[in-house]
């Protein structure tokens, strides 16, 4: 039986917590419910008066075409970029951890651009590809591609797509290196006494090993791809042309800061940050559970 | 099945050689122990032989063929690890069946080879587990299963009993044996416990920081230990040492005592004397003074010191022999019992 131990009453522990509870208060809690309450709301449109419609600003975007499309829009951007970034990372973590000599080199360079600010990693890739000044336009020509993402909605999807993902690289390769080397490591070596090659020892081996990483990070690069890419899409397209990178927490912004429609992209908030709860509750429960195998 | 050649091997880890010369030759289907302390270089010297260490100097040979610059995959060998190293995402037969796999056999070749192998370890009935559901015993199994599927060469083990219980490592070492007879294959057996090295091997090659101290069958590194180091090592409770003087045919321990001993050297030596060498008699030479009984049930340990001198020693005396601290008692050694070293460079001075 454990001994129970018996502190006197004290303040102190609730002084301990005031921080952290003020913080969530001021900083969450309220704008939530603010942004709640809000999505009930209709202004006029000379922003004097607002009535309470309960639902109406839901029941409105549930049945507006350019949200949905916005919608699936957010949908295959998410994947996109996890996608693209996650299996970068893969590869170099791959190696990385092969690497012998200069390691730490290797390792510091590829971890950079995790501390670039997403609106200056969005900077830097609009003036690489900037249609008259940039470098990359300038090769593309040679190979006959007319690069202008102002104008062109699929090479601006193509370009914010790749500047998110650059910038999510190094956070992936650090979990996958870590995890490639918890992996001990005479299971790798008992593979090359098995005779399997490094390349069917990664895909047989050490990828199904790093498998509850993969399935981690999935959740963290969606989330990441839903909201962290509003600098990198701001600064590069600012979700054009024709909305065609306009994201959902990127219409959020639209609408209610430019478009001024306040009530509307309070509604869209709420739908957000229920989404991002679900995903959270379910990486929670993949942690909880820890992936078989 | 192969003959191993190592030859003039050396191995230098950022300018520190940790293995120095090695020589050995390892006859088809004999079975070789790799002994000494922790640190000595044993797992590295293994290694080198499977293709994980690379070779600084001197050669491999897997018969006949120079494997220096060989991948392990096509060394055609298999290696039993301290830990396991079972893949733990798959289950015991996936475990057994994919060295098979990756060699191309057909899958009624491998269901035939894992099943036979299963049934030989007495593992039929994991064979659908997982590793992490397994008890240290069954995993090693299973680790002795991955490598005999693959029929190879050469069998490498690196301390495979070392995480099992004391009765359950003398059963599997003598499994190990048998199977090792049956099989026929080259085998190389690395382990730091003197014991299992004295049962298991054809031939023990004992390592010392990284030094070939000896080479050769157990009774011999027994009975006619080429240096102090390796007449410490072997046998327990360990040899006896003793400072003495040699001189006309007679030795002269510290506290003065002289035995009688026809061997050509003279001048100061140490002696080697094995705890079950000394014979009690009353008229005996050596007089032990006795701190502390040691009851065995077979036989009875005595410890103390030669008398009047801070020289250690340990007597064995058979069955049960009650023997009260503070007395002294006398003993007496055959003369082919007694080991002569040079006390400068520790190595045996023969007749
Ligand atoms: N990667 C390495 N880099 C530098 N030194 C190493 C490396 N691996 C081993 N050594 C050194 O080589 C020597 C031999 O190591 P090894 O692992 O072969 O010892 P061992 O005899 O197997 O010991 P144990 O019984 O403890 O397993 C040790 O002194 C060790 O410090
Ligand atoms: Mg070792």
């Amino acid at each position: 039986m454990l001994k129970r131990v018996h502190f006197p009453p004290s303040v102190l522990p609730y002084l301990l917590v005031a921080p952290q509870v003020i913080i969530t208060l001021v900083f969450f809690i309220w704008p939530a419910s603010q942004a709640l309450y809000q999505s009930f709301l209709i202004e006029d449109a000379f922003g004097l008066s607002s009535e309470f419609v309960w639902f109406e600003n839901f029941v409105y975007l549930w049945n507006d075409e350019i949200y949905l499309a916005t919608f699936w829009r957010t949908g295959w951007f998410s994947l996109a970029v996890a996608g693209l970034s996650m299996s970068f990372a893969l590869v170099l973590a791959g190696f990385a951890d092969r690497v012998v000599r200069g390691a730490m080199i290797y390792r510091t360079l590829l971890i950079w651009p995790y501390a670039v600010a997403p609106v200056l990693a969005g900077a830097l890739w609009v003036f690489m590809f900037n249609p008259t000044l940039g470098i990359f336009p300038y090769f593309l020509e040679f190979a006959g591609i007319d690069w202008n993402h102002y104008l062109k909605s699929g090479q601006a999807m193509l370009l914010v797509i790749l500047a998110a993902a650059w910038k999510q690289v190094a956070y992936n390769f650090l979990f996958y290196l870590a995890a490639m080397q918890s992996i001990p490591k005479t299971v790798i070596e008992a593979a090359a006494i098995d005779g399997a090659g490094p390349i069917k020892r990664f895909a047989t081996i050490i990828f199904p090993l790093i498998s509850p990483t993969t399935f981690f990070l999935l959740v963290i690069n969606a989330v990441y791809a839903f909201f962290d890419t509003f600098g990198i899409i701001h600064a590069i397209t600012q979700g054009g042309p024709a909305g065609s990178t306009t994201i959902l927490v990127y219409k959020v912004f639209n609408d209610g800061f430019v478009g001024l429609d306040l009530g509307g992209s309070a509604a869209q908030s709420v739908i957000l940050m229920f989404l991002v709860i679900s995903m959270t509750v379910v990486q929670f429960g993949y942690v909880e559970r820890k992936v078989e195998y | 099945m192969a003959n191993i050649n190592l030859v003039n091997l050396t191995k230098s880890y950022d300018n520190t050689e940790v293995l120095h010369h090695i020589e050995g030759s390892i006859a088809d289907g004999e079975f070789i122990v790799i002994v000494g302390p922790s640190g000595c270089g044993k797992s590295t010297l293994l290694r080198m032989i499977a293709g994980l260490e690379t070779v600084t100097s001197g050669e491999v040979f897997i018969g006949d063929k120079m494997v220096n610059d060989v991948e392990p995959a096509h060394r055609d060998i298999a290696m039993v690890f301290q830990n396991y190293a079972l893949y733990p995402h798959m289950s015991v037969e996936q475990n057994m069946a994919y060295g098979l796999k990756i060699r191309g056999l057909p899958k009624d070749e491998i269901a035939k080879r894992v099943r036979e192998a299963a049934e030989i370890l007495e593992i039929t009935e994991y064979l659908s587990r997982k590793p992490r559901q397994l008890s240290g015993g069954q995993r090693q199994r299973v680790a002795m299963g991955r490598a005999i599927v693959r029929d190879p060469q050469v069998f490498l083990f690196d301390e495979p009993l070392s995480n099992l219980d004391a009765k359950l490592r003398v059963q599997m070492r003598l499994e190990i044996r048998k199977l090792q007879k049956r099989l026929g294959v080259t085998s190389i057996y690395v382990t730091h416990d003197q014991v299992e090295a004295m049962t298991l091997g054809d031939r023990l090659m004992v390592l010392n920081a990284g030094y070939v101290e000896q080479f050769g069958t157990p009774v011999e590194l027994y009975q006619c230990p080429e240096t102090v180091f390796v007449a410490g090592f072997i046998g327990s409770p360990s040899m006896n040492f003793l400072s003495v003087t040699v001189a006309d045919g007679v030795l002269t321990l510290e506290n003065g005592a002289t035995v009688a001993f026809s061997n050509g050297h003279s001048g100061t030596a140490l002696l080697g004397v094995r705890p079950e060498s000394l014979i009690a008699n009353p008229d005996g030479a050596v007089r032990l003074k006795v701190e502390m009984v040691e009851q065995l049930g077979a036989n009875t340990l005595v410890h103390g010191h030669l008398e009047g001198t801070g020289t250690e020693m340990v007597a064995s005396l058979p069955g049960i022999e009650t023997v009260e601290s503070g007395t002294v008692l006398r003993f007496d050694a055959p003369q082919e019992a007694l080991h002569l070293f040079d006390a400068a460079t520790q190595k045996r001075l023969e007749t």
